[in-house]
Order: C-alpha cells, then sequence, then structure tokens
C-alpha cells in the first residue's frame, strides 16, 4: 500500500475500483449490528415471551427469519462481495470489469436486504428456511446474482496473471453455485404480487428445500469463506499458505462432496431410506476436505506463532479456523442417524449453527474486515487496536457461552423426550422439557448479548476509521516481466 | 439411453476425474508453479 500517492508512475495510472469494496465493507458491519441486535431480540423472546409486545409484525416467527436473512445474506453477503471483489483484483492485478454493474450488484444487494427488511415482519414468505423471500425479491437476487458473476468472472478472465489464485477458485464455485441453488429452490407459481406456491411438491420439495438449505451452508457460508481464508490468513501472517497441493485437493473435494450431503436434514421423514443414508455417509466424509482445510489455514502460522500474542486481527482469523475445525466435526456426527435421532429438533442443532455462524463466519469476516478497513480508507491501521482486542475478547466468551448453553439444553430435551417410563408412556410432557431450558436460554442471551456488544465496538472503530482517513487511490502494480 | 444408466456414469466420472486431480497434484507437489501462485497474495506490494 506504499505506492498510494505515486499511482500516476504505473501503467496508464491504472488503479483499482475500491470504491464499491467500500460501500459494501461499511454496510457489512452496519447490517452485522442491526442482524445481530434481532438475534438477540428473537433469543430474549424464548425467555420472556411478552416482549413480542403481543403484536404480528414483532412475534418470533416473524423476526426469526429477518435474524437469519440479516446475518447471513446482509452481513455474510457484504462481507463475501466486500472481500472477493478485494481479492481478485490484487492476485488478479487488474481492475474489476465493468465497474458500473458492480456497482449495481451493490445498490441492488441493498435494495434486496431492505425489502427483505420490509416483507418479513409483514409476513410475506414462501416457508422455506432461508428461502423466505417472495418471488419479486427472488427474481431480484437472481439479477445481482448474475450481475456479480458476470463482474467477477470478467475481471478473472482479464487478469494480468498467469494462474488464478485459490482464493478465487473458492469465490467462483461460491457464485456459481448459489446462483444455481437459488434459482432450483425459488422456481414457484406466483398466485398474486406476494405470494406464491413452490414448484416441487411433498416430499420432492423437501427434498430440493434441503439440497438448497445446505448447500447454502456448504457454498456461501463455507466456500465464500473459505476464499477469504486462503488471502486474509497468508496476508496477515505474512507467509504464503501452509500447503498450494493441499489447498487444490481441498477445493475439489470439497466441490465434490458438498452436493450429497442435504438429505441428513432429513432424517427418519419420508424421505427415502437410501438417500438418507446416503446423505449421513457424504456427511461423514466432508470431515476430510474440511479438516484438511483448517490444518492447512492454521498450520501457515507456522514459525509465525508468535504473532497472535499482539496481533488480535489473526486471533480473529485463527480462532474462526479453530470454530470451523470444531463445528465441521460435530456436523458430520450429527449427521449419523443414530445421533440425529437425539439432536435433531433441539437447541443442539441451533447451538451447531451458531458454533459455525458466530465463530467461523463471523470471526473471519471481521478479520477480513479489520485488515481492508484502513486500508481503503488509506489508514495503516484502525483507529483503536484496543478496541480490537476487545472485540476479540467479548465475541469469544459470547460463543463459549451461546454454545455451551444450547449444548446443556439441547441434550437435555433430547433425552426427555425420548425418556419413556415402564408402562411405556412419556416421562415428560413437551412444556416440562421447554420449562427446564429456561436457565439455558438465559445464558444463550447474555452470550448473544456479548457478541453484539462487540460488533458494535467494532462498528464505532469503523466508523472513527473511515471519518479520520480518505477513500485511497490504490495503484495496480505494473506486470512482472515474467508474470 | 436409461437416465439412471447416466446418472450412474456421470457419479463414476466425477469419481474418476477427482481421482485424478489428487494424483496431477501429487505429482506436482513440488512444482514451481504452485509455489508461484502460492506467492500470488505479495505480489502486488
Amino acid at each position: 500500500m506504499e505506492n498510494i500517492d505515486t499511482h500516476s508512475i504505473t501503467r496508464g495510472g491504472n488503479t483499482y475500483h475500491d470504491g464499491v469494496i467500500r460501500q459494501f465493507s461499511i454496510m457489512a458491519v452496519v447490517w452485522g449490528v442491526v442482524g445481530m441486535l434481532v438475534g438477540v431480540i428473537i433469543a430474549s423472546q424464548l425467555v420472556w415471551p411478552e416482549l413480542n409486545l403481543g403484536l404480528p409484525w414483532t412475534s418470533f416467527g416473524r423476526l426469526r427469519p429477518l435474524h437469519t436473512n440479516a446475518v447471513i445474506f446482509a452481513f455474510g453477503g457484504c462481507t463475501l462481495f466486500a472481500t472477493s471483489y478485494y481479492v481478485v483484483q490484487r492476485t488478479c492485478q487488474t481492475a474489476l470489469f465493468m465497474p458500473k454493474l458492480a456497482s449495481f450488484t451493490f445498490w441492488g444487494w441493498q435494495l434486496v436486504i431492505v425489502a427483505a427488511a420490509i416483507s418479513l415482519p409483514l409476513g410475506y414468505t414462501q416457508g422455506k428456511e432461508y428461502a423466505e423471500l417472495e418471488w419479486p425479491i427472488d427474481l431480484l437476487i437472481a439479477v445481482v446474482w448474475v450481475s456479480y458473476a458476470i463482474v467477477f468472472f470478467g475481471t478473472i478472465a482479464k487478469r494480468n496473471i498467469k494462474h488464478i489464485y485459490v482464493a478465487n477458485w473458492f469465490f467462483g464455485a461460491f457464485i456459481l453455485t448459489v446462483a444455481l441453488l437459488h434459482i432450483v429452490n425459488s422456481a414457484a407459481i406466483p398466485a398474486g404480487y406476494m405470494k406464491s406456491y413452490s414448484a416441487y411438491a411433498g416430499v420432492q420439495d423437501a427434498m430440493v428445500q434441503w439440497w438448497y438449505g445446505h448447500n447454502a451452508v456448504g457454498f456461501f457460508l463455507t466456500a465464500g469463506f473459505l476464499g477469504i481464508m486462503y488471502y486474509f490468513v497468508p496476508k496477515q501472517a505474512g507467509r504464503p499458505v501452509y500447503s498450494y497441493s493441499l489447498s487444490i485437493i481441498h477445493f475439489w473435494a470439497l466441490i465434490f462432496t458438498y452436493m450429497w450431503a442435504g438429505p441428513h436434514h432429513l432424517h427418519y421423514t419420508a424421505l427415502p431410506d437410501w438417500t438418507q443414508s446416503l446423505g449421513m455417509v457424504f456427511s461423514l466424509v466432508l470431515l476430510a476436505p474440511s479438516w484438511g482445510g483448517m490444518i492447512n489455514g492454521i498450520m501457515t502460522m507456522s514459525g509465525a506463532w508468535h504473532k497472535l500474542r499482539t496481533d488480535p486481527i489473526l486471533r480473529f482469523l485463527i480462532v474462526s479456523l479453530s470454530f470451523y475445525g470444531m463445528s465441521t466435526f460435530e456436523g458430520p456426527m450429527m449427521a449419523i442417524k443414530t445421533v440425529n435421532s437425539l439432536s435433531h429438533y433441539t437447541d443442539w442443532t441451533v447451538g451447531h449453527v451458531h458454533s459455525g455462524a458466530l465463530g467461523w463466519v463471523g470471526m473471519v469476516s471481521m478479520g477480513a474486515l479489520y485488515f481492508m478497513i484502513p486500508k481503503l480508507f488509506g489508514k495503516k491501521e484502525m483507529h483503536s487496536i484496543k478496541a480490537i482486542e476487545l472485540h476479540f475478547w467479548l465475541a469469544t466468551v459470547g460463543i463459549v457461552l451461546y454454545i455451551s448453553a444450547l449444548w446443556i439444553s439441547g441434550v437435555m430435551e433430547g433425552l426427555m423426550w425420548r425418556a419413556i417410563n415402564v408402562d411405556g408412556t412419556l416421562t415428560y410432557t413437551f412444556v416440562e422439557s421447554v420449562k427446564a431450558k429456561t436457565p439455558y436460554y438465559i445464558i444463550r442471551m447474555l452470550g448473544g448479548l456479548l457478541y453484539l456488544s462487540g460488533m458494535s465496538i467494532m462498528l464505532w472503530n469503523v466508523i472513527k476509521t473511515a471519518t479520520s482517513g480518505k477513500a485511497a487511490i490504490v495503484a495496480i502494480p505494473p506486470v512482472h516481466a515474467h508474470a | 439411453m436409461d437416465i439412471n444408466t447416466l446418472r450412474i456414469v456421470a457419479t463414476v466420472v466425477s469419481f474418476i476425474v477427482f481421482i485424478g486431480i489428487v494424483v496431477w497434484v501429487g505429482r506436482n507437489r513440488k512444482s514451481s508453479d504452485f509455489k508461484e501462485a502460492a506467492n500470488l497474495p505479495f505480489k502486488e506490494d
């Protein structure tokens, strides 16, 4: 970044298109605070149901999809747009293809988020988890996403470098697969402006939904964020990835395996038994590429471990990989049918999702944003390093409280549901299991509150950094003789 | 051709391609291309 003011000396004075990255980065942090706030509100509603205020718009059933959409697609989505545009330009040493279209992806995506924030509390939903948005919004998503693909792959096509860096492979797979998933699963027959019926029926509809649902985890929340990991961990650690050949095997193993794992969401349902077993086996196979990737990321630190002591950004990135390893061990285990018979429909599932979401996706995003934002605003580092440190500890303690509370309450309610007396009657009524969970719901809410406070500190830190800096114009380095 | 035969062929071909990728990567483990690619994030500074 030392050549911020020397861009005129480079080939034709070409610079990276970073404006759209600045927009996406700031909005990622803003939507992060909003989405996590809604999360804390609904976690509180589970303890104190009166907090729904007796209004339909603020009831749990409507705010819960608002929370999931806000954190996944608004916070996670903006982070992915920002980081992929940043990485693809710098590792291809070329400016974004069709910058106006890139700008359209920003405004289009914000429009999708606002439409979601209005329509979900009003009760408009397709009733498919993580695909709740009604068909007009789905169409807008498809248009924005195709534009994103054109910008991203167009940039790769005009690269000035021979190789396509592994992070771009992950981003590319994420963009292609999400387009496919979204278009197939959102296929619906409109029955009014904001009402539609799925194009599929019965168990096929369930299978399409969880093919979508699990691959949303696998490609949106995993492949995309692995792209972040493969660029920002080496950058922040100051050394290349541990094994480039492992990263290639990691990529292809993940691509060939993830698509098959969806049926584990439908164990012991009307889905044919062989499909359930297939989903279980492929989920178990997934452990190998997941841990290969985690090891590759963590081992990048070898010889530089001491940096963890002083660098809170690196700590965000490495702890995120630990949570990635933990949740990708837990996931295959929960996909085993006998384990699933205990864990499914309990809080254990919710805890598992959050160890992945808060631990892996959240922390790797925060690390990458803390790396990028000062550079985008022409600053050496964030306004306050102490605040990053504080954010790190609030987030870590928050996650640990959150997931351990839900492990206990999940296993407890699973055991209570299956407990039977000698005469074959159920030992506990359902409401007894709900009542028993109260203390754990309070701890979970406190964990979420800590995580939200960390995110709010980040917002303050980002505003301070952005307002004290100015938009940095970064030059594309001249092509090397042997590029 | 039966659609299921097509599905079987696609699955088996995918598996063979994956094994092929693993073998190819194993043979090129020490190649300078991989080293060059791994250093791409540092080329910009």
